[in-house]
């Protein structure tokens, strides 16, 4: 269980500077990667099967073999916005170990024919934005970036660019609008950015975290990596888990492994006393879980099978402490306030979903807001540009399915709070199973 | 609007809001001149080198923002000409842009930045109250804003902040008191809860 690729040693004082990173064996394999041909190194990343860790987990070899080729200008985007609620594993790789996904970024731009780069850190980073600012310095003296890199015929630009604070910016073609100076809306699919991205140009997108495990892969062998997890989710992962748990914090963990040892064995579970109530297993988009999925596998396969799925890797767990109203209401409003505005069943969706949690909190909801709630969930979901309003239909219409039961209590004891009187006054009683809603109240 | 209240500049005049155009004896639609428009050089340089990293220079426009604010303060309506002047770009295509992120403003904010992550991971350990108790604690402080804000991406010190873009956590709400008086002694803030000393917390990733 315990192997781990990224976050080896990943405390060392100075890492983050070239000098200390070389002295580890950095670098080391850009050189393997540039003595062998570019289809070669392209082979290895589609023979590691690795899938991207930034949500999609989509393959990373596959996605490089869909750029055309030939010597039009290709652009390589390392996907640096990391606002998925709950999610933090980025930040830790950039800010102790920067070299490294330099190093991961030259070697994708080598196997994918790339010329030009560019980081795209949320403007929050900044910190972490100063660091790489630096690494990059000292990578293009050193050599690692700019023309003809190490005496090869591969040149690579690299520059890094702060984002201004937009959720919607991690989603890769309100990226490129943002990283092009525009408002970050997203654009419509296919063309995907592959074929057709920044600058129109074909652009390829990666998460941090899968450009720095590249070195890796070619350090270790693609096969002895694809070795490392299950079948169909090779490797490892970075896992941020946070809420209701006492050691919260990023682990590094092979896939497949049973959830429950990463909530309960790594980050030491709720709080003694508490329970699992709910838990997000990749960052607040996915639909949640509840304490009698625990062991479920954790990789992208299991989690997809079990409903959910593995997003960025970031374990939100919320203990019986707390009441899943409010857990709604918190993410429909984060996302009501992200959504660029762009898609109706977005804007109006995340909106309304807002306001009818808080017409449950006031008092004036009926079971029957719940599966009007439920029915604009399914509304929004695959009716928008990019996945937004998704991200919102997905949890909340999970909670309204797992936990009606209590929703419902909510709703009972508001009404009585507010003295608008017993739900049995609204509904007649024959009907009341089937939440066929009030009748009208004279 | 009734119960809207307007902001206004210390002199009195209102603020220019979504509501208005940034001012209305110019065309927010005309590129400035840059033989009338000052631009101070310090701010001229530091765009037109963030624009000669890019293919296009139109990508130039979130950092030219971005030092703009650094130096004025805020997006104001004099700001975004000047950016507007450098980059050969209109007020009114930079006003869309500024007014679509959070981290520009395009109006006045005071000098030191307080954003308290109240996302879900925060929130569920204590964020609102410590929201309530900092803006309780800045409220006597006209140089210190704070905003609830969303994820920052550092759950595993929830709940936490953002001071200055300086990541401390996890916060009490007695750490709100001392965020106010290290900011106004001007030195680092809540030093012991700083992000940037934090250890890894995966036993595995013990250094050699």
């Amino acid at each position: 269980m315990s192997i781990h690729i990224l976050f080896e040693g990943i405390d060392e004082p100075g890492l983050n500077r070239l000098e200390v990173y070389q002295r580890r064996g950095g670098y080391q394999a850009l050189r393997t990667a540039l003595a062998m041909s570019r289809e070669d190194v392209l082979g290895e990343l589609l023979t590691s099967e690795i899938r991207g860790r930034g949500g999609a987990g989509f393959q990373m070899g596959k996605k490089i073999s869909f750029l055309p080729r030939g010597d039009m200008d290709k652009y390589l985007v390392c996907n640096a916005d990391e606002s998925e609620p709950g999610t933090f594993k980025d930040r830790e790789l950039m800010q102790k170990s920067p070299h490294m996904l330099i190093e991961g970024i030259v070697i994708a731009s080598y196997a994918a024919g790339i010329g030009r780069s560019f980081i795209y850190i949320r403007g929050e980073y900044d910190y972490q934005a100063d660091i790489l600012e630096a690494a990059i310095a000292e990578a293009y003296e050193a050599g690692y970036l700019g023309e003809q890199i190490l005496g090869s015929d591969h040149s690579l630009s690299l520059v890094l660019h702060r984002g201004a604070g937009a959720y919607i910016c991690g989603e890769e073609t309100g990226l490129l609008d943002s990283l092009e100076g525009k408002r970050g809306n997203p654009r419509l699919k296919p063309p995907f950015p592959a074929i057709q991205g920044l600058y129109q140009g074909p652009t390829l997108i990666n998460n941090v975290e899968t450009l720095s495990t590249v070195p890796h892969i070619i350090r270790m062998g693609a096969a002895q990596y694809a070795e490392i997890g299950t079948q169909t989710s090779t490797g490892t992962k970075l896992v941020s888990i946070s809420g209701d748990v006492q050691r919260p914090g990023n682990y590094e963990i092979a896939l497949g492994i049973p959830s429950r040892e990463i909530i309960y064995g790594l980050a030491g579970g709720p709080a003694d006393g508490r329970e699992v109530k709910l838990w997000f297993p990749g960052g607040s988009s996915a639909p949640v879980l509840t304490k009698d999925d625990l062991d479920v596998p954790y990789d992208f396969d299991s989690l997809a099978k079990a409903g959910t799925m593995l997003g960025s890797g970031a374990i939100i767990v919320v203990d019986d402490s707390h009441r899943v109203l409010d857990v709604a209401y918190k993410l429909a409003k984060f996302y009501a306030h992200e959504s660029c505005g762009k898609c109706v069943p977005c804007r109006e969706g995340t909106n309304w979903t807002v306001k009818m949690l808080q017409r449950i909190e006031a008092g004036e909801a009926t079971p029957m807001d719940l599966d009007i709630m439920a029915s604009v969930q399914d509304e929004i979901i695959g009716n928008c540009l990019c996945v937004l309003g998704d991200a919102m239909a997905m949890p909340v219409g999970s909670i309204i399915k797992k936990f009606r039961a209590e929703l419902e209590e909510h709703i009972e004891a508001a009404r009585e709070r507010a003295g608008i009187g017993s739900l049995e006054n609204v509904i007649p009683v024959g009907v009341a199973d089937a939440h066929a809603g009030p009748l009208p109240v004279h | 609007m009734s119960g809207y209240d307007v902001p206004r500049f210390g002199h009195g005049s209102r603020v220019p809001g979504w509501d208005q155009a940034a001012d209305l004896t110019k065309d927010p639609a005309v590129i400035p001149d840059s033989a009338t428009t000052l631009v101070p050089e310090t701010l001229r340089a530091g765009i037109e080198a963030a624009m000669a990293k890019y293919p296009e220079r139109r990508s130039a426009a979130i950092p030219a923002l971005h030092l703009a604010q650094e130096l004025h303060g805020w997006c104001s309506p004099e700001a975004i000409e000047q950016v507007a002047c450098v980059m050969r770009l209109t007020p009114a295509y930079l006003i869309s842009v500024a007014t679509f992120y959070d981290m520009l403003e395009t109006r006045p904010k005071p000098r030191n930045d307080v954003f308290v992550c109240t996302n879900i991971s925060c929130s569920l350990l204590g964020a609102d109250e410590f929201y309530e108790a900092m803006v309780a604690a800045a409220a006597e402080d006209p140089d210190v804003g704070v905003r609830s804000f969303e994820c920052l991406g550092a759950c595993d010190i929830a709940p936490m902040a953002s001071v200055n873009g300086e990541y401390v956590g996890p916060l009490e709400t007695e750490d709100a008191a001392q965020i106010i008086e290290d900011l106004r002694a001007g030195g680092p803030v809540l030093e012991a809860k700083q992000l940037r000393f934090r250890r890894s917390v995966d036993p595995g990733a013990v250094g050699p």
